[in-house]
Protein backbone atom coordinates (compact mmCIF):
# COMPACT_ATOMS: atom_id res chain seq x y z
CA UNK A 1 0.00 0.00 0.00
CA UNK A 2 1.28 3.55 -0.79
CA UNK A 3 1.87 5.79 2.10
CA UNK A 4 -0.32 8.61 2.13
CA UNK A 5 0.77 12.25 1.08
CA UNK A 6 3.03 13.70 3.63
CA UNK A 7 1.30 16.55 5.43
CA UNK A 8 3.17 19.48 7.18
CA UNK A 9 3.00 22.63 8.16
CA UNK A 10 5.74 25.38 8.36
CA UNK A 11 4.92 27.90 11.09
CA UNK A 12 6.74 31.31 12.41
CA UNK A 13 7.04 31.10 15.86
CA UNK A 14 7.56 34.48 17.74
CA UNK A 15 8.07 38.35 16.31
CA UNK A 16 10.46 38.42 13.84
CA UNK A 17 8.67 38.98 10.67
CA UNK A 18 11.10 37.21 7.83
CA UNK A 19 9.53 34.80 5.79
CA UNK A 20 11.78 33.97 2.83
CA UNK A 21 13.41 30.79 4.09
CA UNK A 22 9.43 29.57 5.38
CA UNK A 23 8.47 29.91 1.65
CA UNK A 24 11.57 28.70 0.09
CA UNK A 25 10.74 25.27 2.63
CA UNK A 26 7.09 25.27 1.48
CA UNK A 27 7.80 25.66 -1.80
CA UNK A 28 10.73 22.70 -2.31
CA UNK A 29 8.53 19.99 -0.14
CA UNK A 30 5.66 20.93 -1.77
CA UNK A 31 7.73 20.26 -5.31
CA UNK A 32 8.62 17.06 -3.20
CA UNK A 33 4.88 15.82 -3.40
CA UNK A 34 3.85 17.38 -0.13
CA UNK A 35 1.09 19.53 1.37
CA UNK A 36 2.68 22.12 2.96
CA UNK A 37 0.13 23.88 5.56
CA UNK A 38 1.40 27.26 5.68
CA UNK A 39 0.46 29.67 8.74
CA UNK A 40 2.34 32.58 8.27
CA UNK A 41 3.91 35.23 10.82
CA UNK A 42 3.98 35.39 14.38
CA UNK A 43 1.95 32.81 15.69
CA UNK A 44 2.34 31.79 19.46
CA UNK A 45 3.03 27.80 20.46
CA UNK A 46 -0.73 27.65 20.87
CA UNK A 47 -1.62 28.59 17.58
CA UNK A 48 0.58 26.24 15.74
CA UNK A 49 -0.29 23.35 17.83
CA UNK A 50 -3.75 23.83 17.22
CA UNK A 51 -3.05 24.34 13.65
CA UNK A 52 -0.74 20.87 13.84
CA UNK A 53 -3.77 19.53 15.61
CA UNK A 54 -6.84 20.47 13.00
CA UNK A 55 -4.71 19.37 9.87
CA UNK A 56 -3.51 16.10 11.60
CA UNK A 57 0.53 16.99 10.06
CA UNK A 58 2.63 14.40 10.27
CA UNK A 59 5.78 16.88 10.48
CA UNK A 60 5.99 20.59 11.89
CA UNK A 61 8.84 22.65 10.58
CA UNK A 62 9.33 26.15 12.87
CA UNK A 63 11.53 28.55 11.50
CA UNK A 64 12.94 30.70 14.31
CA UNK A 65 15.34 33.74 13.52
CA UNK A 66 14.86 36.23 16.33
CA UNK A 67 17.08 33.95 19.04
CA UNK A 68 14.24 32.76 20.54
CA UNK A 69 14.23 29.20 20.01
CA UNK A 70 14.71 28.01 23.73
CA UNK A 71 12.02 29.59 24.69
CA UNK A 72 9.46 29.16 22.04
CA UNK A 73 10.93 25.02 21.15
CA UNK A 74 9.95 23.69 24.27
CA UNK A 75 6.58 25.33 24.28
CA UNK A 76 5.44 23.86 21.35
CA UNK A 77 6.92 20.52 22.28
CA UNK A 78 4.87 20.22 25.05
CA UNK A 79 1.80 21.29 23.90
CA UNK A 80 2.14 18.75 21.38
CA UNK A 81 2.32 16.41 23.71
CA UNK A 82 -0.23 17.41 25.61
CA UNK A 83 -2.77 17.13 23.06
CA UNK A 84 -1.84 13.62 22.34
CA UNK A 85 0.39 14.47 19.47
CA UNK A 86 3.93 13.37 20.39
CA UNK A 87 4.10 11.65 17.33
CA UNK A 88 4.24 14.50 15.34
CA UNK A 89 7.94 14.95 13.83
CA UNK A 90 9.52 18.47 14.72
CA UNK A 91 12.12 20.18 12.84
CA UNK A 92 13.51 23.59 13.39
CA UNK A 93 15.16 25.89 10.71
CA UNK A 94 16.51 29.35 11.45
CA UNK A 95 19.78 31.03 13.10
CA UNK A 96 20.61 28.51 15.17
CA UNK A 97 23.95 28.37 17.65
CA UNK A 98 25.66 25.05 17.73
CA UNK A 99 25.42 24.88 21.40
CA UNK A 100 22.00 25.10 21.37
CA UNK A 101 21.59 22.01 19.18
CA UNK A 102 21.93 19.12 21.76
CA UNK A 103 19.59 20.87 23.99
CA UNK A 104 16.81 20.87 21.04
CA UNK A 105 17.35 17.93 19.84
CA UNK A 106 16.99 16.58 23.42
CA UNK A 107 13.63 18.37 23.33
CA UNK A 108 12.93 15.58 20.54
CA UNK A 109 13.82 17.62 17.30
CA UNK A 110 14.61 15.43 14.99
CA UNK A 111 16.86 18.19 13.10
CA UNK A 112 18.04 21.52 12.65
CA UNK A 113 18.93 23.47 9.58
CA UNK A 114 20.71 26.52 9.33
CA UNK A 115 21.62 28.87 6.43
CA UNK A 116 22.93 27.09 3.77
CA UNK A 117 21.16 23.64 4.54
CA UNK A 118 20.21 22.47 1.15
CA UNK A 119 16.63 21.94 0.00
CA UNK A 120 17.20 18.05 -1.01
CA UNK A 121 18.55 17.58 2.23
CA UNK A 122 15.72 19.35 4.06
CA UNK A 123 13.26 16.88 1.53
CA UNK A 124 15.15 13.67 2.19
CA UNK A 125 15.45 14.35 6.27
CA UNK A 126 11.39 15.32 6.13
CA UNK A 127 10.93 12.46 4.21
CA UNK A 128 12.51 10.05 6.31
CA UNK A 129 11.28 10.70 9.70
CA UNK A 130 7.69 10.02 8.23
CA UNK A 131 8.09 7.43 6.27
CA UNK A 132 10.53 5.43 9.07
CA UNK A 133 8.17 5.61 11.99
CA UNK A 134 5.11 4.64 9.24
CA UNK A 135 6.91 1.66 8.92
CA UNK A 136 7.72 0.87 12.36
CA UNK A 137 4.28 1.87 13.36
CA UNK A 138 2.51 -0.26 10.80
CA UNK A 139 4.23 -3.17 11.38
CA UNK B 1 -4.76 6.81 18.24
CA UNK B 2 -4.28 4.19 18.55
CA UNK B 3 -8.16 2.99 19.37
CA UNK B 4 -9.51 3.16 15.85
CA UNK B 5 -12.46 1.13 16.97
CA UNK B 6 -14.15 3.77 18.76
CA UNK B 7 -13.13 6.67 16.13
CA UNK B 8 -16.84 7.31 15.60
CA UNK B 9 -17.55 7.77 18.62
CA UNK B 10 -14.82 9.79 20.05
CA UNK B 11 -15.54 12.21 17.18
CA UNK B 12 -18.99 12.17 17.98
CA UNK B 13 -18.06 12.94 21.81
CA UNK B 14 -16.10 15.81 20.46
CA UNK B 15 -12.57 14.93 20.51
CA UNK B 16 -11.16 17.10 17.94
CA UNK B 17 -7.70 14.91 17.45
CA UNK B 18 -10.10 11.36 16.78
CA UNK B 19 -11.90 14.19 13.89
CA UNK B 20 -8.57 15.39 12.59
CA UNK B 21 -7.61 11.52 12.20
CA UNK B 22 -10.80 10.64 11.15
CA UNK B 23 -10.12 13.45 8.04
CA UNK B 24 -7.18 12.21 7.15
CA UNK B 25 -8.36 9.03 7.16
CA UNK B 26 -11.34 9.51 5.06
CA UNK B 27 -9.14 12.41 2.43
CA UNK B 28 -6.64 9.42 2.27
CA UNK B 29 -9.49 6.57 1.24
CA UNK B 30 -8.58 4.41 4.40
CA UNK B 31 -11.17 1.76 4.89
CA UNK B 32 -11.12 2.86 8.39
CA UNK B 33 -12.23 6.26 7.54
CA UNK B 34 -14.60 4.53 5.48
CA UNK B 35 -16.34 2.73 8.27
CA UNK B 36 -16.22 5.28 10.74
CA UNK B 37 -18.09 7.35 8.15
CA UNK B 38 -20.65 4.85 7.76
CA UNK B 39 -21.25 4.75 11.36
CA UNK B 40 -21.39 8.61 12.05
CA UNK B 41 -23.33 9.09 8.65
CA UNK B 42 -27.32 9.13 10.55
CA UNK B 43 -25.99 11.67 12.48
CA UNK B 44 -24.99 14.26 9.49
CA UNK B 45 -27.47 16.00 7.80
CA UNK B 46 -27.87 18.66 10.01
CA UNK B 47 -25.11 21.41 9.09
CA UNK B 48 -25.64 24.32 7.04
CA UNK B 49 -23.47 24.03 4.66
CA UNK B 50 -22.10 26.83 2.85
CA UNK B 51 -20.01 27.34 0.06
CA UNK B 52 -17.47 30.26 -0.69
CA UNK B 53 -16.24 30.55 -3.97
CA UNK B 54 -14.42 32.68 -6.46
CA UNK B 55 -11.55 34.14 -8.56
CA UNK B 56 -7.92 33.98 -6.70
CA UNK B 57 -7.42 36.87 -4.73
CA UNK B 58 -10.47 38.24 -4.42
CA UNK B 59 -10.53 38.19 -0.77
CA UNK B 60 -12.10 34.22 0.07
CA UNK B 61 -10.17 32.84 2.73
CA UNK B 62 -10.13 36.81 4.45
CA UNK B 63 -14.24 36.89 4.13
CA UNK B 64 -14.34 33.30 5.78
CA UNK B 65 -12.74 34.10 8.21
CA UNK B 66 -14.81 37.61 9.09
CA UNK B 67 -18.01 34.89 8.28
CA UNK B 68 -17.12 32.93 11.22
CA UNK B 69 -16.22 35.55 13.15
CA UNK B 70 -19.02 37.14 13.31
CA UNK B 71 -21.31 34.16 13.15
CA UNK B 72 -19.02 32.85 16.85
CA UNK B 73 -20.04 36.52 18.28
CA UNK B 74 -23.44 36.29 18.85
CA UNK B 75 -26.48 34.32 18.99
CA UNK B 76 -28.59 34.00 15.85
CA UNK B 77 -32.81 33.82 16.59
CA UNK B 78 -32.53 32.61 13.07
CA UNK B 79 -30.27 29.31 13.81
CA UNK B 80 -33.23 28.40 17.40
CA UNK B 81 -30.18 28.02 19.32
CA UNK B 82 -29.10 29.64 22.53
CA UNK B 83 -25.59 29.75 21.55
CA UNK B 84 -23.48 30.81 19.19
CA UNK B 85 -22.99 28.05 16.22
CA UNK B 86 -19.76 25.98 15.74
CA UNK B 87 -18.61 26.79 12.84
CA UNK B 88 -16.12 23.93 10.54
CA UNK B 89 -14.06 26.06 7.60
CA UNK B 90 -13.00 23.10 5.17
CA UNK B 91 -10.49 25.06 2.51
CA UNK B 92 -9.40 23.73 -0.59
CA UNK B 93 -6.17 24.64 -2.06
CA UNK B 94 -4.86 23.51 -5.60
CA UNK B 95 -2.69 20.47 -5.78
CA UNK B 96 0.41 20.50 -8.32
CA UNK B 97 -0.37 18.76 -11.70
CA UNK B 98 3.65 17.97 -11.80
CA UNK B 99 4.32 16.75 -8.01
CA UNK B 100 1.38 16.10 -6.38
CA UNK B 101 2.29 18.35 -3.68
CA UNK B 102 0.02 21.45 -2.24
CA UNK B 103 1.03 25.23 -0.52
CA UNK B 104 -2.52 25.55 1.52
CA UNK B 105 -2.34 28.90 2.69
CA UNK B 106 -5.81 29.57 3.32
CA UNK B 107 -5.01 29.85 7.53
CA UNK B 108 -3.02 32.87 6.77
CA UNK B 109 -5.96 34.90 7.19
CA UNK B 110 -7.57 32.48 9.83
CA UNK B 111 -5.42 33.06 12.70
CA UNK B 112 -8.30 35.10 14.82
CA UNK B 113 -9.88 31.96 14.51
CA UNK B 114 -7.47 30.45 17.17
CA UNK B 115 -8.11 29.52 20.10
CA UNK B 116 -11.77 29.23 19.75
CA UNK B 117 -12.86 25.59 20.56
CA UNK B 118 -15.98 26.08 18.66
CA UNK B 119 -14.26 26.58 15.62
CA UNK B 120 -12.30 23.73 13.04
CA UNK B 121 -10.34 24.47 10.09
CA UNK B 122 -9.00 21.84 7.90
CA UNK B 123 -7.26 22.28 4.83
CA UNK B 124 -7.41 20.11 2.01
CA UNK B 125 -5.14 19.78 -1.34
CA UNK B 126 -7.43 19.09 -4.41
CA UNK B 127 -5.78 16.00 -5.49
CA UNK B 128 -6.38 16.49 -8.88
CA UNK B 129 -9.97 17.13 -9.35
CA UNK B 130 -10.66 19.82 -11.45
CA UNK B 131 -13.96 20.91 -9.80
CA UNK B 132 -12.71 23.24 -7.48
CA UNK B 133 -13.37 20.84 -4.39
CA UNK B 134 -11.03 17.78 -3.59
CA UNK B 135 -12.73 14.59 -4.35
CA UNK B 136 -13.36 13.87 -0.58
CA UNK B 137 -14.66 17.45 0.02
CA UNK B 138 -18.29 16.08 0.41
CA UNK B 139 -17.08 13.25 2.95
CA UNK B 140 -15.04 15.70 5.41
CA UNK B 141 -18.09 17.61 5.42
CA UNK B 142 -20.34 15.20 6.25
CA UNK B 143 -17.85 13.75 9.32
CA UNK B 144 -18.00 17.66 9.83
CA UNK B 145 -21.69 17.85 10.00
CA UNK B 146 -21.91 14.87 12.07
CA UNK B 147 -19.44 15.71 15.05
CA UNK B 148 -22.06 18.59 15.38
CA UNK B 149 -20.85 21.62 13.78
CA UNK B 150 -23.65 23.51 13.22
CA UNK B 151 -22.38 25.84 10.03
CA UNK B 152 -20.27 24.59 7.49
CA UNK B 153 -17.58 26.91 5.26
CA UNK B 154 -16.69 25.37 2.28
CA UNK B 155 -13.75 27.86 0.59
CA UNK B 156 -13.13 26.59 -2.97
CA UNK B 157 -9.86 26.73 -4.73
CA UNK B 158 -9.48 30.26 -6.59
CA UNK B 159 -12.44 29.45 -9.33
CA UNK B 160 -12.31 30.58 -12.77
CA UNK B 161 -15.25 30.49 -14.47
CA UNK B 162 -16.67 26.56 -14.60
CA UNK B 163 -15.46 25.53 -10.98
CA UNK B 164 -18.94 24.85 -9.98
CA UNK B 165 -18.98 22.32 -8.33
CA UNK B 166 -19.53 23.62 -5.07
CA UNK B 167 -23.08 24.45 -6.15
CA UNK B 168 -23.91 20.77 -5.72
CA UNK B 169 -22.13 20.73 -2.28
CA UNK B 170 -23.75 23.84 -0.35
CA UNK B 171 -27.51 24.71 0.81
CA UNK B 172 -26.05 28.40 -0.17
CA UNK B 173 -23.76 29.26 -2.77
CA UNK B 174 -21.99 32.93 -2.12
CA UNK B 175 -19.68 34.45 -4.93
CA UNK B 176 -17.03 36.30 -4.21
CA UNK B 177 -15.93 39.33 -6.82
CA UNK B 178 -13.54 41.97 -6.39
CA UNK B 179 -13.44 45.38 -8.56
CA UNK B 180 -11.58 45.39 -11.73
CA UNK B 181 -11.90 41.87 -11.90
CA UNK B 182 -13.57 41.76 -15.92
CA UNK B 183 -16.48 43.41 -18.21
CA UNK B 184 -20.19 43.24 -18.73
CA UNK B 185 -19.35 40.43 -20.97
CA UNK B 186 -17.83 38.41 -18.03
CA UNK B 187 -20.35 39.17 -16.19
CA UNK B 188 -22.66 37.49 -18.48
CA UNK B 189 -21.11 34.13 -19.36
CA UNK B 190 -22.05 30.83 -18.61
CA UNK B 191 -20.89 29.40 -15.42
CA UNK B 192 -20.04 31.10 -12.06
CA UNK B 193 -22.06 33.64 -11.57
CA UNK B 194 -25.41 31.20 -12.40
CA UNK B 195 -24.45 29.43 -9.50
CA UNK B 196 -24.64 32.38 -6.93
CA UNK B 197 -27.20 32.70 -4.22
CA UNK B 198 -25.27 35.17 -3.09
CA UNK B 199 -23.49 38.14 -5.22
CA UNK B 200 -20.55 39.85 -2.91
CA UNK B 201 -18.17 42.52 -4.04
CA UNK B 202 -15.55 42.04 -1.67
CA UNK B 203 -12.90 45.30 -1.22
CA UNK B 204 -15.61 47.29 -1.79
CA UNK B 205 -13.77 50.52 -0.30
CA UNK B 206 -11.31 50.03 -3.52
CA UNK B 207 -11.80 52.19 -7.18
CA UNK B 208 -14.21 50.85 -9.12
CA UNK B 209 -16.17 48.89 -6.60
CA UNK B 210 -19.57 50.41 -7.52
CA UNK B 211 -18.41 50.02 -10.93
CA UNK B 212 -18.39 46.17 -10.05
CA UNK B 213 -21.75 45.74 -8.67
CA UNK B 214 -23.41 47.96 -11.26
CA UNK B 215 -22.05 45.44 -14.27
CA UNK B 216 -22.92 42.49 -11.65
CA UNK B 217 -26.39 44.06 -11.34
CA UNK B 218 -27.08 44.35 -14.75
CA UNK B 219 -26.21 40.66 -15.79
CA UNK B 220 -28.42 39.88 -13.05
CA UNK B 221 -30.91 41.88 -14.14
CA UNK B 222 -30.56 40.41 -18.20
CA UNK B 223 -31.25 37.15 -16.78
CA UNK B 224 -34.20 37.98 -15.48
CA UNK B 225 -32.75 37.42 -12.04
CA UNK B 226 -32.21 33.92 -12.37
CA UNK B 227 -29.12 33.36 -10.86
CA UNK B 228 -29.49 31.14 -8.75
CA UNK B 229 -30.72 27.27 -9.93
CA UNK B 230 -34.59 28.47 -10.61
CA UNK B 231 -34.07 31.25 -8.55
CA UNK B 232 -36.94 32.97 -10.40
CA UNK B 233 -39.65 30.29 -9.67
CA UNK B 234 -38.49 30.41 -6.11
CA UNK B 235 -38.82 34.60 -5.36
CA UNK B 236 -35.55 34.56 -4.29
CA UNK B 237 -33.69 37.79 -6.04
CA UNK B 238 -29.87 36.99 -5.72
CA UNK B 239 -28.78 40.06 -3.35
CA UNK B 240 -25.32 41.51 -4.48
CA UNK B 241 -23.38 42.76 -1.16
CA UNK B 242 -20.70 44.53 -0.60
CA UNK B 243 -17.72 44.17 1.97
CA UNK B 244 -14.10 44.99 2.99
CA UNK B 245 -12.76 41.66 4.50
CA UNK B 246 -10.05 43.47 5.87
CA UNK B 247 -11.98 45.42 8.22
CA UNK B 248 -15.19 43.64 8.73
CA UNK B 249 -17.27 46.51 7.15
CA UNK B 250 -20.63 44.51 5.32
CA UNK B 251 -19.79 41.57 6.89
CA UNK B 252 -22.88 41.42 9.45
CA UNK B 253 -25.28 42.47 6.59
CA UNK B 254 -23.88 39.20 4.85
CA UNK B 255 -24.82 36.72 7.55
CA UNK B 256 -27.97 38.22 8.11
CA UNK B 257 -28.73 37.58 4.45
CA UNK B 258 -26.76 33.83 4.66
CA UNK B 259 -29.29 33.31 7.06
CA UNK B 260 -32.08 34.68 5.17
CA UNK B 261 -31.21 32.66 2.36
CA UNK B 262 -31.48 29.61 4.70
CA UNK B 263 -34.83 30.29 5.86
CA UNK B 264 -35.69 31.02 1.98
CA UNK B 265 -34.77 27.09 1.70
CA UNK B 266 -36.70 25.67 4.21
CA UNK B 267 -39.63 27.93 3.66
CA UNK B 268 -39.99 26.97 -0.23
CA UNK B 269 -38.64 23.30 0.33
CA UNK B 270 -35.33 24.06 -1.36
CA UNK B 271 -33.57 23.05 1.38
CA UNK B 272 -34.74 18.97 1.37
CA UNK B 273 -34.25 19.71 -2.79
CA UNK B 274 -30.72 20.55 -2.23
CA UNK B 275 -29.88 18.01 -0.12
CA UNK B 276 -31.11 15.40 -2.15
CA UNK B 277 -28.91 16.58 -4.29
CA UNK B 278 -25.74 16.82 -2.22
CA UNK B 279 -26.71 13.28 -1.55
CA UNK B 280 -27.01 12.62 -5.10
CA UNK B 281 -23.90 14.09 -6.13
CA UNK B 282 -21.34 12.04 -3.74
CA UNK B 283 -23.32 8.50 -4.57
CA UNK B 284 -23.01 9.30 -8.14
CA UNK B 285 -19.49 10.21 -8.14
CA UNK B 286 -18.51 6.99 -5.47
CA UNK B 287 -20.66 4.54 -7.90
CA UNK B 288 -19.09 5.72 -11.26
CA UNK B 289 -15.13 5.39 -9.07
CA UNK B 290 -16.44 1.88 -8.01
CA UNK B 291 -17.87 0.73 -11.57
CA UNK B 292 -14.62 1.73 -13.06
CA UNK B 293 -12.41 -0.06 -10.93
CA UNK B 294 -14.37 -3.46 -10.24
CA UNK B 295 -14.75 -2.98 -14.10
CA UNK B 296 -10.54 -2.61 -14.73
CA UNK B 297 -10.60 -5.30 -12.35
CA UNK B 298 -12.35 -7.87 -14.34
CA UNK B 299 -10.69 -7.05 -17.80
CA UNK B 300 -8.47 -9.96 -19.21
CA UNK B 301 -4.88 -8.51 -18.71
CA UNK B 302 -3.85 -6.22 -21.39
CA UNK B 303 -7.41 -5.79 -22.67
CA UNK B 304 -7.57 -2.24 -21.63
CA UNK B 305 -4.12 -1.20 -22.64
CA UNK B 306 -4.69 -2.79 -26.09
CA UNK B 307 -7.51 -0.53 -26.55
CA UNK B 308 -5.83 2.77 -25.42
CA UNK B 309 -2.66 1.75 -27.89
CA UNK B 310 -5.52 1.85 -30.61
CA UNK B 311 -6.87 4.86 -29.40
CA UNK B 312 -3.72 6.63 -29.49
CA UNK B 313 -3.05 5.09 -33.07
CA UNK B 314 -6.26 6.83 -34.01
CA UNK B 315 -7.29 3.24 -35.22
CA UNK B 316 -10.52 4.36 -32.71
CA UNK B 317 -12.00 7.29 -31.67
CA UNK B 318 -12.13 7.16 -27.60
CA UNK B 319 -16.15 6.94 -27.93
CA UNK B 320 -16.08 3.43 -29.98
CA UNK B 321 -13.46 2.64 -27.84
CA UNK B 322 -15.51 2.81 -25.04
CA UNK B 323 -18.54 1.41 -26.96
CA UNK B 324 -16.32 -2.04 -27.87
CA UNK B 325 -15.08 -2.33 -24.09
CA UNK B 326 -18.43 -2.35 -22.82
CA UNK B 327 -20.41 -4.16 -24.99
CA UNK B 328 -17.83 -7.10 -26.06
CA UNK B 329 -17.25 -8.06 -22.50
CA UNK B 330 -15.32 -11.03 -22.88
CA UNK B 331 -16.84 -14.64 -21.42
CA UNK B 332 -13.77 -15.43 -19.12
CA UNK B 333 -14.34 -12.28 -16.82
CA UNK B 334 -14.50 -13.84 -13.10
CA UNK B 335 -17.79 -12.07 -12.63
CA UNK B 336 -19.38 -12.52 -16.27
CA UNK B 337 -22.95 -11.44 -15.54
CA UNK B 338 -22.33 -7.94 -14.78
CA UNK B 339 -24.85 -5.22 -15.84
CA UNK B 340 -24.01 -3.07 -18.29
CA UNK B 341 -22.12 0.43 -17.25
CA UNK B 342 -24.28 3.25 -16.65
CA UNK B 343 -24.47 5.89 -19.58
CA UNK B 344 -25.76 8.57 -17.27
CA UNK B 345 -23.22 8.71 -14.03
CA UNK B 346 -23.58 12.19 -13.76
CA UNK B 347 -26.33 14.72 -13.87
Amino acid sequence: MSLPTIRVLIAKPGLDGHDRGAKIIARALRDAGMEVVYTGLRQTPEMIAEAALQEDVHVVGLSILSGAHMALVPRVVEMLRAQGQGQVRLFVGGIIPDDDLPKLKALGVEDVFGPGASTETIVARVRQAVEGRAQVSRT
Amino acid sequence: MADLENLAQAVREGQRLALARLLSLIENEQPQGEAALAELYPHSGRAYIVGVTGAPGTGKSSLVNELAKALRAKTYPALQASRPPSVAIVAVDPSSPFSGGAILGDRIRMRDLSGDAGVFVRSMASRGSLGGLAHATASVADALDAAGFEVILIETVGAGQAEVDIARHAHTTLVIESPGMGDDIQAIKAGILEIADLLVVNKADMPGAENAVRVLRAALDLAGNAGGRGARELEWQVPILQTVATTGQGVEALVEMLLRHRQHLHASGQWNERGRQRVAAALDARLRDRLTQSWLARQPEGRYSDMLARVVRRELSPAAAVAELVTAEPEAGPAAGLPAAPTRAGR
